[in-house]
């Protein structure tokens, strides 16, 4: 109960910290001062406090949209193990869920973005769903991964299975993981190279070019559920990164916490580092983290698990 | 037992019979023949449910005088099953056609459209439970004719004429290999009675061949697949739903059947079908995503769904031929339970597809548009088509794509090194086909029903009838029911399973997560529902206003403006270039006054491509035989007396041995 109560906790609270530490980095590359970094928050909060505008063209899908995509952002983070061994929903086959989840949101973000009949928001669900189309074979790699040394096909399984190796890399398969993770991650939620979150010009436009028309509650469901995505996706990549040890308690939570502020300001440092990827080359990019990994699993079965 | 499932072929051969006598009152042979099949998909569904429950089967030999063996029926648990799919289906497609078919009256006679639909799910019925090649091939040939008939129903019109020839030279193609396959089991065993055949080493490899290529065409395998893009779209849309729905997955039971004969597979098959699938699969789905039909993209989209069964049934051999039970289980499992679930939602998706042809007149997604707000029954049923055939939890194509992915999983996890390169592979593949197909149908379900009309017409459509959305809501109900109770129609699935890998069942390791799957479901719904009070809480006493779609300042907007089903999916369809072979005859606009520009675009069949110039060669060189045909009678009477002079030589000299 303890544990479950923890990881609510965690997966309600912290995500849109990682915003803001994302935000605070590239202020700091800029030379800026930047917002506080508890400004996401009260940006969630003053959202929560607005009515609505809603296009006449609209159906209840777009309002259903992010209502759906927080859900499963939620119920994803509840299928993978945050700083506990297990968690809540896991069972064995539960990595297939963790990404029919994501999926699941998705489909919905994009219901509701050409339930708008906007070609800005046409225009952004088409490329999120080219994208992810191609980031999701990447995953079930990076995923594959872990699971088969572990000879298990559960989240909690797959990431206990590390945490009895040192941390870091015992296995050059691994890291491949970590680095195919890393990419996954930058594409699933909308960050620089593959998508820029702080605009929406046409040319960028993908994540916030599907949601340009949600204001009020709805926005705020929107922005905290790509907050969780992050946060969710980002613990999936620290725990293979620094694996905790077992039977940790709060030093796991505190583990976790630390690979989570590092990796917003790794992310903070690849967007004041990079340019966004011209539209053509993004399938490069994630094709590239599949073959990754795909090098990764031959690794694996070649030189035989760690 | 069988003899429910002969008591609904019977009434279903009787209400043909009935219907195609009134041919000249519609509406008699309309409700004859749907009131018949009603009945008999009732019965026989019951009778298979009970037969899988019960996990009895039942057999009945009878007696003829035809050669070759005495006709034999029996319902084990893989005819139970595929005879549920086909009832479950096909009495859905029977009242949908009850409101669908009206509005052909004054048109064309309804009779034999009836006659025939009811012929034939009763061949599909019989084909499942014969037991003998004979009865077998000609179920099989009564099931091809019959909806040969049935997709050229609108044979005034030129492109249906030509499906229709696609689709009967595709079926007998296919059929030959089928008769070549019968002759050789029924010649090693000495009888065509399926009970004892039997074949091993180069015999079970031929056959293997045999029955991929022959039953392959009927499921629409890559490259054998040309007709049913051109066939399934052609024919009214409750047929549509048949063919694609069940009848294309006949192929598949013939395929499992065969199996059965072979004893142990050798390795070599597993790679066949994992590589028919992945080619099918992605195949299917990218060539899907180029349509700007709404009914062909349904079409290749079960060719997409025909891959994936092949990837099921390719784990099952990969896990069967390297003595893995696990693998090939989850393997088989997938399949069959994918087999299921397409039937259903394609079943689902073409109803669709038919209230919207029925209500605005167009199939063409670039005209379509907004239609949620006319037809919200058949958009609802629409979406949730959409979700489960995309794989997307929590409805019915995730909980059989999830047996698929568990069994490749397994495979890469369990095998030694040779054994896990095919299923590691597989995984990608599988994430990438649904990546695909998610993006697909949500593009559909997009262009079609949200956002705002894109032609004049569609503003005038209306809600389809009630049989039609009352079978739309049946669908839905059985794929949200499965979905959210996968570990219920596993139980269906596994002693059809248990049938053909010869494993014993290890269901208890597929129920646990499977229910599992079900409280991740509950609790996705409950947070669903928490977030949607949270809002109606939130909002409650705020200005909520209407308004127009935000145009960045634009300040006139229109409904040609939105992005179109070719613009959402052309970053898509960009890397996949090479195999979709489009064909792009474009005008651009030039000079200082530009006036007219055009853009034209076709996208043609890699498949099709290297197959027409092929028969074409095939069809130049039968062509040289037109020789020894001179139209002349005297000419024809030598060949029949030289034929039988050269028999009695032939006879004379067999005696003189």
């Amino acid at each position: 109960m303890a544990d479950l109560l923890l990881h609510l906790a965690l997966l309600l609270v912290v995500p849109p910290l990682l915003l803001g530490v994302i935000q605070k980095t590239k202020a700091w590359f800029a030379g800026r001062r930047g917002a506080p970094l508890l400004q996401p928050y009260f940006d969630l909060w003053k959202l929560l406090r607005k009515g609505a505008v809603y296009s006449r063209t609209t159906t209840w899908l777009f309002r259903a949209g992010p209502i759906v995509s927080l859900a499963t952002a939620l119920c994803a983070g509840l299928v993978l193990p945050l700083a506990a061994a297990s968690s809540p929903l896991g069972f064995s086959g539960d990595v297939i869920l963790f990404v029919g989840l994501l999926g699941l949101g998705r489909f919905f973000t994009m219901a509701a973005a050409l339930d708008t009949g906007s070609s800005f928001e046409g225009m952004g669900a088409s490329r999120e769903a080219a994208f992810s189309a191609f980031a999701e074979p990447a995953l079930l790699l990076c995923l594959a991964i872990l699971c088969i040394p572990a000879r298990s096909l559960s989240l909690g399984d797959a990431l206990g299975a590390l945490s009895s190796a040192p941390p870091g890399f015992s296995h050059p398969a691994y890291l491949a993981a970590a680095l195919g993770l890393f990419a996954v991650l930058l594409a699933e939620n909308s960050r620089i190279p593959v998508d820029d979150p702080t605009t929406h010009l046409e040319l960028t436009m993908i994540h916030e070019g599907m949601v340009l028309d949600h204001g009020g509650p709805d926005l705020a469901f929107v922005l905290s559920g790509s907050a969780v995505k992050l946060f969710v996706v980002g613990a999936l990549l620290v725990r293979v990164v620094l694996p905790p040890p077992a039977q940790s308690g709060l030093a796991g939570v505190g583990l976790l916490l630390v690979g989570q502020l590092g990796l917003a300001v790794g992310v903070g440092c690849v967007e004041s580092m990079m340019a966004r990827l011209r539209l053509p080359r993004v399938p490069q990019f994630l094709v590239g983290a599949s073959v990754l990994a795909g090098i990764g699993l031959a690794a694996l079965l070649y030189r035989g698990a760690p | 037992m069988v003899g429910t499932i002969l008591f609904a072929i019977a009434l279903l051969g009787l209400s043909a019979l009935a219907a195609a006598l009134l041919t000249r009152f519609d509406r008699a042979s309309l409700t004859i023949g749907t009131t018949g099949s009603v009945i008999a998909c009732v019965t026989g569904a019951s009778g298979a449910l009970a037969s899988l429950v019960r996990r009895g089967s039942s057999a009945l030999r009878g007696t003829w005088s035809l050669p070759l063996g005495e006709p034999h029926v029996a319902m084990d648990a893989l005819s139970a099953f595929f005879l549920l799919c086909i009832f479950v289906v096909s009495g859905l497609a029977a009242v949908y056609a009850s409101g669908y078919l009206p509005t052909y009256i004054g048109r064309r006679r309804l009779g034999p459209a009836v006659a025939l639909f009811n012929l034939l799910v009763a061949a599909m019925a019989g084909l499942v439970i014969a037991r003998d090649g004979i009865l077998f091939l000609m179920n099989w040939e009564v099931m091809s004719f019959a909806s040969f008939f049935l997709v050229t129903f609108e044979n005034d019109r030129e492109d249906v004429r030509r499906a229709g020839m696609s689709y009967l030279v595709a079926s007998q193609f296919g059929v030959v290999f089928l008769f070549i396959l019968f002759v050789l089991l029924g010649r090693s065993s000495g009888t065509y009675d399926f009970d004892r055949f039997a074949a091993t080493g180069g015999l079970a490899n031929a056959c293997f061949l045999l029955a991929v290529v022959g039953f392959g065409s009927k499921a629409g395998f890559w490259p054998l697949h040309f007709w049913l893009p051109e066939a399934h779209p052609a024919a009214p849309s409750h047929v549509s739903a048949l063919m694609s729905g069940v009848m294309i997955k006949l192929g598949i039971y013939g395929l499992l059947r065969t199996l059965t004969f072979l004893g142990p597979p050798a390795v070599w098959w597993s790679t066949v079908l994992l590589l028919l699938g992945a080619i099918s699969g992605l195949a299917g789905i990218v060539h899907a995503l180029a349509q700007r039909d709404l009914k062909r993209r349904l079409a290749y989209s079960s060719v997409e769904n025909i891959g994936l069964i092949a990837l099921g049934i390719g784990l099952g051999l990969l896990g069967q031929s390297r003595g893995n039970a696990l693998v090939s289980f989850f393997g088989y499992s997938g399949a069959l339970l994918h087999v299921l679930n397409h039937g259903l939602m394609k079943g689902l998706l073409f109803q669709g597809a038919g209230s919207v042809i029925h209500a605005t007149g167009t199939r063409s997604l670039e005209s379509l548009g907004g239609l949620y707000r006319k037809m919200p029954t058949t958009a609802l049923s629409f979406l949730v088509g959409s979700v489960a055939i995309s794989g997307l939890p929590p409805l019915n194509g995730f909980a059989g794509e999830w047996l698929i992915y568990v069994g490749a999983f397994h495979g890469a996890e369990r095998l030694p090194t040779a054994g896990a390169v095919p299923a590691l592979v597989a995984l990608p593949v599988l994430a990438l086909i649904g990546g695909l197909a998610a993006a697909c149908f949500v593009a559909t379900f997009g262009t079609v029903f949200l956002g705002l009309p894109r032609t004049e017409g569609v503003p005038r459509a209306h809600e389809a009838g009630l049989a039609m959305r009352s079978t739309m809501g049946i669908g839905s109900l059985l794929c949200v029911a499965i979905g959210l109770w996968p570990a219920g129609a596993l139980r269906l699935v596994v002693p059809a399973v248990a049938l053909v890998s010869e494993v014993p069942a290890l269901a208890s390791d597929a129920t646990t997560p499977l229910f599992a799957i079900s409280r991740a479901a509950f609790v996705l719904g409950l947070l669903v529902a928490l977030l949607a009070l949270l809002r109606r809480a939130l909002l409650r006493g705020r200005e909520v206003t209407q308004g127009v779609t935000w145009g960045c300042g634009y300040a006139a907007p229109d409904s040609r403006m939105q992005y179109t089903a070719s613009s959402f999916v052309q970053p898509l369809l960009a890397p996949f270039a090479p195999i979709t072979h489009v064909r792009v005859d474009e005008e651009g606009p030039s000079g200082y006054f530009p006036r007219d520009a055009r853009y034209h675009e076709e996208i043609g069949d890699v498949g099709e491509r290297f197959l027409v110039p092929g028969t074409r060669r095939v069809v130049h060189l039968l062509s040289q035989l037109r020789v020894i045909q001179q139209g002349r009678v005297q000419l024809y009477v030598v060949y029949i007396v030289a034929t039988l002079v050269a028999l009695l030589v032939f006879e004379l000299m067999g005696a003189g041995k």
